[in-house]
């Protein structure tokens, strides 16, 4: 009946052991993670020192801050010798590095508003699987911020936005006839109903109350940073596409006014650039009548950056092998298909760390309009606040909370690069 | 070379602007505002407070000269110049005066075509040294280690004084102010050095002022003051007098406390009389109203009021009078008489 040639059969599973303390758990990891090898061992005993030395600094620094204050002289007297820093600078002067010193307190709530739509007008052109009807709003976002941070009149705004719809609107109907006809035609369009309109609406300027109209000059802090970052960078980046697919044009004219361009812009440092911008252009139109100095920036800046654009997407469209455009040729696509079906989603994607690398660049770049005297803020920090007798010399506090406004910004887009890169990414590397 | 291009390209656009615009005092009336530019930001001389309102004492002239032409001291569009645009502001008809703590030289006089309606502030190098290191006068500083900014004349004028003292110094370089703040702290110099006033409000600014001494020499001539562009003498005569009403007000004891009770009827000095308006017609061939002095005085009081409120010995920056006394007490102030 049964075999007994085997003397023992153990019929349940032994229960699994921990594994030696050795090989597992917390020990294990530092083993191979901080002292595997003798010169791993010295590093990190060397990185734990070096960490060390500066929390040891830094962190009474900081944990000792004294957050309300009048003045400098007041902090040390409450700190009394010990170290400590003097956050009360920024309690006391916020919305100064935020929005600048001339914006209208009681106005605060319009860029605050204005940058809160942001997100919403961003988010569905940043994830694109969001719904697409949400875009009709990102179109809009551009004359609502600029209603909500300028102020004045709805009608400018609303008549900007009407006479870029009749462009639009003309395009759209004669592009099937010819591209350049529905082109040219839709930015005659636009100019046509942009200066009828001009003549049509009532020119008040609105001077009381909650929309009161708040001029150029009056922008500054965080709130400049961050208004010529994100106008400069989604201008620059379509202008960009453009001028790099120009530069690649057979066509001798458009070919050779792409590549002065690029390499004229690129070939000077744009703090040569603003203060063409802010003083030379200043030469050019009459006194008082010139164009507003913000825009004029926002030009110089957007040149600039379209410039580098172009030349990463070149670098993404030289990276395409020849094939690609052989294709899009052998399935009778036109130019135009053929670079929005076929060209431009694989080079752009290519072109994502170096666009991202443009931006972050530029975004911190905004910075330097503080040498043509526009309060920026490191212009806020540098001027007014510095040079007040109640916070000159307080260095450290101020300029720490700038880099992290600017880190937290710069990582963020940063971050969204390296998720996009992992959404796009249909290879199989 | 740079500088000379930079200086050329000025010129001919000083002289553009200069044909553009003839009669400055017509177009700050009809604007309402005076376009006055200032500093980014000094302590004491320019800076906007925490709700954003100018003060300090070149802002004073700025509000001096509004009050003067349009009887408000507020009517003032402060126009934010640095060091490398200031001159091209001006020059371009931006603003129509520059107060901007801006020395008066002959190269920026004549070859800029600009005109320095007086000297507001007279200013001059000096150095700062620590306590602690014992010296009393600049002549001891031989083999010393110098914070100085580069690119500035003062680099040149340090250079000069210990030539010519024949001792030695090592120079640091640094770029602002801001920074020679924290190398000079950290030891990395032995000696600061910089305009008088600026050592004085850095000084102001350490944890610790009084273990830092300001030297007694002073080795260079810096006359600051207001300047207007070449073309419109008009204009210049009423900043320059504007500015000089401030002196003589000081010197004829005329203070924002009794100046409303010395305008209302002539008094008993003839030459009040004529300042304040209620004698003569000194406002009329300026083209201004009888009264304009004491509008320009009354909105900040005059120039000694003005030095104690944002730059004297009772503020943080406590920087003693000096050269900037009345001729009656030691000092380089004295006015042309008001007659």
């Amino acid at each position: 009946m049964t075999d007994r040639s085997v003397a023992f059969v153990r019929t349940e599973t032994l229960p699994e052991l921990p594994p030696p303390p050795n090989a597992a758990g917390p020990t294990k990891w530092i083993k191979d993670n901080l002292f595997a090898t003798p010169a791993n061992s010295v590093l990190t005993v060397l990185a734990i020192l070096a960490i060390y030395l500066i929390l040891s600094g830094a962190l009474p620094w900081m944990l000792n801050g004294i957050w309300t204050s009048p003045s400098l002289a007041v902090c040390r007297e409450i700190l009394d010798g010990t170290t400590g820093a003097c956050f009360a600078v920024l309690t006391e002067r916020w919305n100064q590095l935020l929005f600048g010193f001339q914006y209208p307190t009681d106005l605060y709530w319009r860029p605050g508003l204005a940058f809160t739509l942001l997100f919403f007008a961003a988010a569905p052109v940043l994830f694109f699987d969001l719904p697409r009807k949400l875009l009709i709003f990102t179109a809009l976002y551009p004359f609502i911020a600029y209603w909500l941070i300028w102020g004045g009149s709805i009608f400018g705004p609303l008549l900007a936005l009407v006479s870029i719809a009749a462009g639009v609107v003309f395009y759209q109907k004669f592009v099937t006839q010819s591209f350049a006809l529905g082109f040219f035609g839709g930015v005659v369009t636009f100019f046509v109903v942009l200066t009828i309109g001009g003549y049509i609406i009532p020119d008040t300027e609105i001077t009381e109350g909650a929309m009161r109209s708040v001029p150029s000059r009056d922008l500054g802090g965080f709130m400049l940073n961050m208004m010529l970052g994100v106008t400069c960078v989604s201008l620059s980046l379509p202008i960009g596409i453009a001028l790099a697919l120009g530069r690649q044009s057979s066509m001798p004219i458009i070919k050779y006014v792409c590549v002065i361009f690029i390499e004229f812009v690129r070939g000077v440092p744009l703090i040569t650039l603003l203060f063409v911008a802010n003083v030379m252009l200043g030469y050019f139109f009459p006194p008082g009548s010139g164009v507003d100095l913000f825009l004029r920036v926002v030009i110089m800046i957007t040149m600039f950056s379209a410039a580098y654009i172009a030349e990463v997407i070149r670098g993404g469209l030289a990276a395409l092998p020849k094939g690609q455009y052989e294709a899009g040729d052998s399935l009778g696509l036109d130019y135009a298909q053929s670079m929005r079906l076929i060209i431009l989603p694989q080079a752009l994607k290519i072109s994502i760390p170096g666009i991202v690398n443009v931006s972050v660049g530029l975004f911190k770049d905004t910075t330097l309009v503080s040498v043509i005297s526009m309060f920026d803020l490191v212009g806020m920090i540098r001027g007014p606040i510095l040079a007040s007798i109640e916070w000159q010399g307080v260095y450290w506090e101020l300029f720490g909370f700038a880099a992290l406004l600017f880190f937290v910004t710069c990582y963020g887009i940063s971050q969204y690069s390296q998720w996009l890169e992992r959404r796009l990414a249909t290879d199989h590397r | 070379m740079k500088k000379t291009a930079f200086y050329g390209a000025l010129t001919v656009a000083g002289l553009a602007a200069s044909m553009a615009s003839a009669a400055t005092l017509d177009d700050v009336k009809e604007r309402g505002v005076l376009n006055c530019g200032v500093t980014t930001g000094l302590v004491g001389f320019a800076s906007p407070d925490a709700n954003g309102v100018w003060t300090g004492f070149d802002v004073g002239v700025c509000r001096a000269v509004a009050a003067a032409v349009l009887g408000d001291g507020d009517a003032v569009e402060f126009v934010p110049t640095t060091g490398k645009t200031r001159f091209t502001s001006l020059a371009s008809g931006e603003i129509d005066v520059l107060a901007r703590n801006t020395t008066w030289t002959f190269s920026r006089d004549v070859d800029l075509k600009f005109e320095f309606t007086g000297i507001n502030y007279y200013d001059g190098q000096g150095f700062m040294v620590p306590r602690d290191l014992g010296v009393s006068s600049a002549k001891e500083l031989d083999g010393a280690t110098v914070c100085i900014q580069t690119g500035t004349t003062t680099e040149l004028n340090l250079a000069d004084f210990f030539r010519s003292n024949s001792i030695s110094y090592e120079p640091v370089p640094i770029e602002t102010n801001a920074e020679a703040q924290v190398q000079y702290l950290a030891g990395a110099c032995d000696v600061y050095t910089t305009d008088a006033s600026g050592l004085a409000a850095t000084r102001a600014s350490f944890e610790n002022p009084g273990d830092h001494v300001l030297l007694p020499e002073i080795i260079s001539k810096e006359p600051l003051g207001p300047l207007v562009r070449h073309g419109d003498n008009d204009w210049g005569d009423i900043v320059r007098w504007t500015l000089n009403a401030l002196i003589a007000a000081e010197e004829l004891g005329v203070t924002s406390a009794n100046i409303e009770e010395l305008a209302a009827a002539p008094t008993g000095n003839p030459e009040v009389n004529r300042l304040l308006g209620t004698e003569g017609e000194l406002g009329a061939m300026l083209g201004l109203e009888a009264d304009w002095a004491k509008n320009a005085i009354a909105v900040g009081g005059n120039y000694g009021e003005l030095f104690e409120k944002n730059i004297g010995e009772n503020t943080p920056i406590g920087l003693a009078r000096g050269l900037n006394a009345q001729w009656t007490d030691g000092g380089l102030l004295y006015t042309p008489p008001f007659r």
